[in-house]
């Protein structure tokens, strides 16, 4: 089972490495990470997510030893909580001209929008919690999609 | 004011009092002012050799260590002992100087990313980047490493940072966010203890390592006076409760007494104090005290339920934990199990055969009569160190120092250096092996010229002696690499370092031998040559239950 996992640090050099030290000194893999500073600039957000591999043991290990680190402020799990969560990606896909107005118009249901055009591709962005990425890029996958990039999920608590 | 003069302004003001280490460029600027500062330097031969040391002074002491290196060599020579620091909780700050600023990460001579490779090593580690943040981290690093679950704490100083002026002076306090250990145990939860307690019939507390670091020893002593409860100590713990009690089982796991397995395989309750279920302790984790409620009391919450489940978790100081427990305890009925644990007591001693060579056992049987127990043992690793856990009867705190987490070979010798430093009046034995002495003998030097007089005691036995064991028992006798062909002469080496030496070959030597060391106004080496292939008893072996014990003689 996939955990979201937001975590409050110190705005320090050294701090990703120990919060991905943490993971790798155990073989977990991150299945994503996004970091940007908070209204605070001294504290910056993580938002990680990492899959339990069937044992919410290993999450109760890995919270607790994230709130070890001292460099980490809070720890908070939001799977399975009252919590909102987005994910940005482009996607550039390949284009005909039978083809373009159809992607144009799956597009325009997701409320994608159309960052750049070319001839043969069409760049898309599109922000959405994961179901809706997930949707859009099966319908896009057979189109040809030349590359893909995420920013990987970020998360907050609903008030 | 300089960097490096403000360095040792620091130190004096956290009470620092001896350093360990050993110089080089990127810290001769602190070097330069050691001479006008009242802190005692001691100049080791190895930079591990200074880790160590400063880890036997904290052992000893309770006081953080201290040690100093240079960059690049003189900060990898130190990771073995700040790793061995590290695994057993260890208070010790580790200072390393680093190539300038303005050269980090051009591979300039003697870099290493010290800071990079000590993170999974350290509690917590800093590289300084700013003269006028100097003070605030050394605060820090001594505060981390003092408190909560004690650790090894690093800090990295740029040879530009010691040599920049800064008008900041030190901090009276730290203020790190993220760090507030919890040190009063929940009520309810202590509650919840003081009930199972009354309740069980056959309970039992296993001690580690955090009851010492705590200073939990007087607790734990009115703890079992007010409840009869039965304590076995991991090997982190010897001396916490007085082995000479009625109702102490010694060590348990793998080297443990076969009582002390018996009785937490039996118990139907297991209280953990400030003990981590390491595997040495365990065995087979999912077979180990199956009919009992867990209790663990630890000050790291990682620590709980992390290597088995736990009925009652207490989050805090063990110390604390158990003032509170004391004063709500009541016993329960348990003549029936003391009993039983008497009885085991009685038909399975720790025992070993007394004919012929001279035996270990026998060795450090002598070393703790002639010392009245009240020696400070440092023990090397392997069979030295088991037999010095089983055969030295421990009854006070902070008098066996030993690498428990990570078995460093090489660890006993300048850990004795600094317990000596540490404990000036007492005396200090190092129980060694013919193979890890080798790892640090250096040391030596170290201990005749600082005229810290310690004993070292070889257990002299040709091999590699726990490996070899193993091999007998595991690998149908295939003594690869174990057999130390070309071991030096230990007398004639240790007069070549200034020290005493003393060859004894048999049994009757023991004690003449043993006399003489201790009257030796210096630094002493003793090469028991003992029985070339016995074995440590009893044995668990690895990954079964601690119910099935090996035994040579039983």
């Amino acid at each position: 089972m996939r955990h979201t996992i937001s975590v409050l640090v110190e705005n320090k050099f050294g701090v990703l490495a120990r919060v991905a030290g943490l993971f790798s000194g155990r073989g977990f893999n991150i299945t994503s990470l996004a970091v940007g500073e908070t209204m605070d600039p001294a504290i910056s957000r993580m938002t990680i997510v990492v899959d339990d591999q069937g044992s919410p043991q290993i999450m109760e290990q890995v919270e607790k030893q994230l709130n070890k680190l001292i460099n980490v402020i809070k720890v908070q799990d939001f799977t399975g909580g009252e919590s909102v969560d987005r994910e940005l990606i482009l996607i550039k896909v390949k284009t005909t001209t039978n083809t373009r107005s159809e992607i144009l118009e799956i597009a325009r249901i997701f409320r994608a929008r159309v960052v750049d055009v070319s001839l043969h591709s069409v760049v898309l962005e599109i922000t959405g919690a994961v179901d809706k990425i997930n949707a859009i890029l099966n319908l896009l996958t057979r189109f040809g999609v030349k590359e893909l990039v995420r920013t990987g999920k970020i998360a907050i608590a609903r008030s | 004011m300089k960097g490096a003069k403000l360095f040792f302004d620091c130190l004096v003001k956290e009470g620092v009092e001896v350093m360990f280490g050993y110089p080089g460029g990127a810290v001769i600027d602190i070097f330069d002012e050691l001479d006008n500062s009242p802190i005692r330097f001691i100049l080791t031969r190895h930079e591990q050799g200074a880790a160590h040391a400063a880890d036997g002074y904290a052992r000893a002491s309770g006081k953080v260590g201290v040690c100093i290196a240079t960059s690049g060599p003189g900060g990898t020579n130190l990771v073995t002992g700040i790793a061995t620091a590290y695994m057993d909780s260890i208070p010790m700050v580790a200072f390393t100087g680093q190539v300038p600023t303005s050269m980090i990460g051009n591979d300039a001579f003697q870099e290493a990313d010290i800071v990079g490779i000590t993170r999974p090593i350290t509690k917590h580690n800093y590289l300084v980047t700013d003269v006028n943040e100097l003070p605030g981290i050394i605060k820090e690093a001594f505060f981390l490493a003092g408190t909560g679950r004690c650790g090894p704490v690093l800090v990295d100083i740029p040879k530009d940072i010691q040599q920049a002026q800064t008008s900041m002076t030190y901090p009276n306090k730290a203020e790190i966010p993220g760090y507030s250990p919890v040190y009063t145990g929940h009520p309810k939860q202590i509650e919840q203890l003081a009930k199972a307690i009354k309740q069980a019939s056959r309970p039992i507390l296993y001690v580690g390592g955090g009851a010492v670091a705590s200073g939990a020893a007087e607790e734990l002593r009115k703890l079992v006076a007010k409840t009869s409860i039965p304590v076995t100590t991991t090997l982190m713990a010897l001396g916490v409760f007085p082995e000479t009690d009625p109702v102490s089982l010694g060590m348990l796991g793998m080297h443990g007494t076969k009582y002390a397995n018996y009785a937490i395989m039996d118990s139907d309750l297991l209280i953990a104090v400030g003990a981590r279920f390491d595997d040495r302790i365990t065995g087979k984790i999912s077979e180990f005290a199956p009919h009992a409620k867990v209790a663990h009391i630890d000050i790291d919450p990682t620590s709980l339920k992390k290597n088995v489940r736990v009925d009652i978790p207490v989050v805090g100081d063990v110390r604390r934990v158990l003032k509170d427990l004391n004063k709500i305890v009541k016993p329960g009925q348990i003549g029936p199990w003391l009993k039983q644990i008497s009885q085991w007591k009685k038909k399975f001693p720790l025992t070993y055969e007394s004919k012929g060579d001279i035996r270990p056992q026998y060795v450090i049987e002598q070393i703790h009569k002639m010392t009245g127990g009240r020696a400070i043992i440092t023990t090397e690793v392997g069979q030295n160190q088991m037999w010095a856990a089983q055969f030295y009867t421990y009854t006070e705190p902070r008098t066996f120092l030993s690498s428990g987490g990570l078995g460093t070979m090489g660890y006993g010798l300048p850990a004795a250096i600094g317990a000596q430093v540490a404990c000036p009046d007492r005396v200090v034995f190092d129980i060694a092996g013919d193979g890890s002495i080798q790892m640090n003998i250096q040391e030596l030097t170290t201990a005749v010229t600082n005229s810290l007089p310690v004993k070292v005691a070889i257990l002299n036995n040709g091999y590699l002696g726990m490996v070899r064991q193993w091999q007998e028992l595991f690998y149908k006798k295939n003594y690869a690499g174990t057999v130390l062909v070309g071991n030096p002469d230990f007398v004639k080496l240790a007069e070549a370092y200034g020290a005493g030496g003393i060859r004894v070959t048999e049994k009757k030597e023991v004690v003449p031998a043993l006399k003489k060391a201790l009257k030796y106004p210096g630094p002493v080496l003793i090469d028991f040559r003992i029985a070339p292939e016995e074995n440590v008893w009893p044995m668990v072996p690895a990954g079964v239950s601690i119910r099935q014990m090996m035994s040579g003689l039983a």
